[in-house]
């Protein structure tokens, strides 16, 4: 559970980057912290763009360039897809490694990590803007935990042997798919790597990876790490580009085998079309929503104002599972109401590096301008705004935590993705009203339920039409349990068993068995029943 | 425990032999309960023996009855419901696992020595295959911890339904002296990740690298009373656990003997679970297609392996006639090889049986053989002046009425029998009462998947043997066992399956 998370011992970030924040009088003063990685990683090995392109990574706090970082293409895509196959090759030392010693480098990884935790918060919360407790805390914490859950599957996802009718001996190997392009966004850059090269890899995969442009940094320093690992040269390649190119290369790729993406509907369309039009390489698709919370009125208010606060607000409103609607039952419908701008209000907004604060700036200047254009689109359509509605700095693409009430299922707040602190709360009778209306949405990725009855937490949970959903509790992750979405959320699952499904190919070998001696065969109690 | 066929692996799979640590101190001589030391409540004490000079290590606090009570006391209180160890994210049993593999590999040298002082063990064998298999098991059950799922199950009618994979509870594990650490692993490992609790006996003749697991269960940060060390005799001890009332489930890996003595007192006590995982027999058929060389070796450390004192030592070498005689030629060339002494010593290949009773069973046996009409081709005889040395044996011609084909020898004494047809052979392999390995040696399909099929056996080998890990279940058919260690299957011995079922308003799919 992410919420529960939040508690714990946090080590401050490395003094050199500590001191960025602190020093000078000014807060947002930013120097470059030492070991930063700016290039493209390729067969263990750092390379610039065959362009010789950059790209400018900026920090959102400030608005400010961090610094220029290689800008991958089709080019460096081509590099990159080449050192895989080759690290894929039959008899290559990743393709002969025993499978438990595949565990073992993703553990490895795990605890360099887990080394440079304070290290990759401070990065992540520099090159992203989430708040360093939380990426300390919440990122850190689950990137790890994903790591060495993979790490335990290596020599665990089991073919089967099947009893085929006839003389035969017949079992299933479970085979990598070899090449897989993997793309991940911006919102959460380290989860969503484990997230990808955790199954990928425990598997036998080798993987060509395009990180965010707006947060390339932290990826790139996994890089150095899972060289440190000990991985072979290609079995883990990092490209940081853009969307339209690197990503475009990836997807239509005519030799990678799979390809796995984290982002919005829109690309998402774009992935699963280049695909069918290259070489029906398999996809993943891991989407956006507009995932409902629903609130009965015999709830634990309390509880459920903060979750629903919580699923909303969490990552400064960036997650593909936020609670966007909230479904309020009429009788409690105003007090919910209240509570929730009253627990908006009190959010902290601010310095990132402030551990006190819960709110740091969305991710760049694109997704600030299109946050504060839906909040006054919800004006203009008639919802009633209670709280926030503005940015909250003069610099950096810091946004109020803002509470929409009275809102209406056909609103353009009530149906697309906003992706800011921007919560939509609407008002319900029935709880068969309500389930229509949740499902009601071209997205179902996650879904929750506030309710004390046993009854109806079973009726809502068999209801709703999402990949995910939660009963008395929001945003509850972990690397055990299977996440992916339901309609255009996305297609297959993340984590869990069912993760591993995404990154094998299923053999089935034959063999036929002339019988010695059909009283011992196997295969011959058929025979020997026909004859009697 | 050898591995085997996979020196090509990239993997950096053994590494380089260190010496033998010169002087080893046992720090670690009493009884294992709630993460701390006891004396034995009967102030009793035993010694224990270094098998290649007879002499005395030192003394360990003996424990019985009272002893087995005080922890299965302190086991059904970290059991129970809202401890810490019914708290804990099973991911993070996972991790106490693991920390427990870096802390055994980190102890490496140091066991590997104890294991050959104590077992009589090969310092290289305890420090490649025993550590090296001991650190693997670890991680591999740590991995388990968060993946026992259990189902949600599409019942007719308006329900919910599904099951939890819970813990069974306390469970009693009583292992043996030949490899005490793999044993001990093989053990709690399962049952760790599971979520249980334990109660261990170690062997009376090998008790020195469990308590040592002790301290190390300790410094890797599992909860008082989690896993309890109690060294002691199969009678006093052993019984105790096998008969306690609170006791909810006994592991025994031994003797077939012993092994009904268990089964039976847990039918008359609280119909405990048992698992068991007994002697064997364990043929092996070389067919005259068969690569006679690799067949050879093979068959060779199939049995002589350890001394001999391996369950799954290959005691029946079934040979295709065409090639026996040639076949017993280069078995006995390959056993006279050897070389006998101290274990501790790099060269030595041979080291001694564990204890004076083994010994004398063995040789014992030896001459039945020779009574028998066996041929004895090589060895028979005791080796060196002191410490439980026995030659390596061969005998030919044996035949399937012989007190050695049918009985567990558990000592360097092979057995090569002929055969003609495939029907007889398989009809021969599997005339016996046990049935806990087999290996078939031929290069033709069709018969290794005809012997795979038709061996009673929980484990058939071809064109290999011994070929053991942590991926991969374990245990007997008809009185080598009953249950499987190791591998997924492994955790279904130590999984009480909990079947929930809730009414709800309408199902839909």
């Amino acid at each position: 559970m992410v919420s529960h998370r939040l508690q714990g011992e946090i080590q401050p970030p490395p003094r050199h980057l500590a001191l960025l924040w602190k020093g000078g009088g000014s807060l947002w003063a930013c120097t470059l912290p030492t070991q930063l990685v700016r290039k493209i990683f390729i067969n263990n090995e750092w390379h610039d763009a065959v362009s010789k392109k950059t790209f400018p990574s900026v920090n959102p706090a400030t608005g400010e360039v961090i610094c220029q970082v290689a800008e991958g293409d089709k080019a460096d895509v081509d590099k990159a897809v080449k050192a895989a196959k080759a690290a894929f090759q039959l008899g290559s030392p990743w393709r002969r490694m025993d499978a438990s010693h595949r565990g073992k480098l993703l553990n490895r990884l795990a605890d360099l990590i887990e080394r440079d935790r304070a290290y990759l918060a401070a990065l992540e919360t520099l090159d992203n803007g989430k708040p360093y407790s939380v990426a300390y805390l919440v990122d850190l914490d689950m990137v790890v935990k994903c790591l060495r859950y993979f790490a335990g599957w290596s020599d665990k996802f089991h073919g089967k042997t099947i009893p085929l009718d006839g003389d035969f001996f017949c079992y299933t190997r479970h085979e990598p798919v070899g090449v897989c392009g993997q793309i991940i966004p911006w919102n959460f850059p380290l989860l969503m790597q484990a997230w990808k090269l955790g199954p990928a890899l425990a598997t036998g995969n080798v993987v060509v990876m395009k990180v965010a442009e707006q947060t390339p940094l932290s990826a790139l320093y996994v890089a150095s790490l899972v060289k440190e690992a000990g991985f072979p040269p290609g079995v883990v390649n990092i490209i940081p580009g853009y969307g339209p190119t690197a990503g475009a290369a990836i997807s239509s790729h005519m030799e990678v085998d799979k390809v796995a993406f984290t982002g919005s509907t829109e690309v998402g369309h774009l992935i699963q079309k280049a695909a069918a039009e290259s070489n029906l390489k398999r996809v993943t698709l891991e989407l956006g929503g507009k995932s409902p919370n629903i609130i009965m009125s015999d709830a634990d208010m309390d509880w459920a104002v903060e979750q629903a606060h919580f699923a909303l607000f969490f990552n400064q409103g960036q997650c593909c599972c936020a609670g966007s609607r909230t479904y309020v039952q009429e009788d409690i419908y105003h007090e919910f109401v209240e509570r929730s701008v009253e627990r908006a209000k009190s959010r902290v907004v601010g310095n990132p590096f402030d551990f006190k604060t819960e709110q740091g700036p969305q991710v760049d200047e694109e997704q600030f301008k299109k946050i504060l254009g839906y909040i006054s689109t919800g004006k203009r359509e008639g919802a009633k705004l209670l709280c926030g509605g503005n940015p909250a700095a003069d610099k950096g693409y810091f946004i109020q935590p803002t509470v929409f009430g009275d809102v209406q299922d056909n609103m353009t707040i009530a149906r697309e993705e906003i992706f800011g602190p921007v919560m939509q709360i609407l008002k319900f009778r029935t709880i068969e009203e309500v389930v229509e209306r949740a499902n009601d949405s071209k997205y179902g990725l996650a879904a929750a339920v506030f309710t004390k009855d046993l009854d109806k937490a079973n009726y809502v949970s068999q209801a709703l039409r999402a990949g995910t959903v939660w009963v008395n509790c929001y945003d509850v992750f972990g690397a055990q349990a299977p996440f992916g979405g339901y309609k255009a959320s996305g297609n297959g699952r993340e984590l869990g068993e069912y993760g591993l499904d995404a990154y094998l190919e299923v053999k089935n070998v034959s063999i036929h068995v002339s019988e010695y001696f059909p009283t011992f065969s196997c295969t011959t109690k058929l025979r020997t029943s026909l004859l009697v | 425990m050898k591995k085997q066929g996979s020196d090509s692996n990239p993997a950096p799979v053994n590494p380089a032999l260190p010496e033998p640590l010169k002087d080893l101190k046992i720090k670690y001589t009493k009884i294992f309960i709630n993460n701390e030391w006891h004396n034995s409540i009967s102030g009793k004490k035993f010694a224990v023996l270094n098998p290649a000079t007879e002499e005395k290590i030192c003394e360990i606090e003996e424990g019985d009855k009272a002893d087995v009570d005080k922890a299965v006391k302190a086991a059904r209180k970290a059991f129970e419901l809202g401890s810490p160890w019914r708290t804990m994210d099973a991911s993070e049993r996972g991790r106490l696992l693991y920390k427990l593999a870096d802390l055994v590999e980190r102890d490496r040298v140091l066991l590997a020595t104890m294991e050959t002082i104590d077992g009589g063990k090969l310092f290289s064998n305890a420090y490649l295959m025993d550590l090296g298999a001991c650190v693997k098991t670890l991680r591999y059950c740590a991995g388990w911890a968060d993946k026992n799922h259990g189902r949600t199950i599409p019942m007719d009618g308006n329900f919910f339904t599904f099951t939890r994979h819970e813990p069974i509870g306390v469970c009693g594990q009583i292992i043996p002296w030949n490899f005490p650490l793999i044993m001990f692993v093989w053990k709690i490992a399962p049952a760790l990740c599971c979520g249980n609790t334990v109660v261990v006996k170690p062997a009376e003749q090998t008790p020195l690298s469990a308590l040592y697991m002790g301290s190390l269960i300790k410094e890797a940060g599992f909860p008082p009373g989690v896993v309890n060390i109690v060294p002691g005799f199969g009678h006093t001890a052993g019984a105790a656990i096998s008969h306690h009332m609170d006791v909810d489930k006994v592991a025994f890996t031994g003797s077939t003997e012993v092994g009904k003595l268990i089964k039976e007192a847990a039918g008359k006590s609280n119909l405990k679970r048992v698992t068991l995982e007994l002697g064997g027999k364990s043929p092996i058929v070389v067919f005259a297609d068969a690569d006679l060389d690799t067949a050879v070796e093979f068959a060779h450390t199939a049995l002589f392996y350890h001394q001999g004192q391996c369950c799954i030592a290959a005691s029946r070498i079934f040979v295709e006639e065409p090639i026996y005689d040639e076949f017993v030629r280069r078995s006995i060339e390959r056993a006279k090889k050897y070389t006998l002494g101290n274990p501790l010593l790099p060269g030595v290949q041979q080291g001694p049986q564990i204890d004076k009773e083994q010994y004398q069973k063995i040789l014992e046996l030896i001459e039945s053989g020779k009574k028998e009409g066996a041929k004895l081709e090589c060895g028979g005889g005791p080796w060196g002046d002191k410490g439980y040395f026995i030659q390596p044996t061969v005998f030919s011609n044996v035949t399937d009425d012989m007190r050695i084909a049918k009985e567990e020898i558990f000592g360097p004494v092979q057995q090569i029998l002929k055969f003609k047809t495939v029907d007889e052979v398989i009809r021969r392999a599997n005339n016996t009462t046990y049935g806990l390995a087999a290996g078939v040696f031929t290069k033709d399909v069709d018969k290794a998947l005809t012997f795979t099929a038709a061996l009673q056996a929980g484990t058939v080998w071809v064109n290999c043997y011994s070929a053991l890990s942590s991926q991969c279940p374990f245990g007997g058919f008809k009185m080598s066992g009953n249950g499987r260690e190791m591998g997924e299957y492994g955790l279904h011995e130590y999984t009480e399956v909990k079947t929930v079922t809730i009414k709800i308003p309408q199902k839909n799919s």
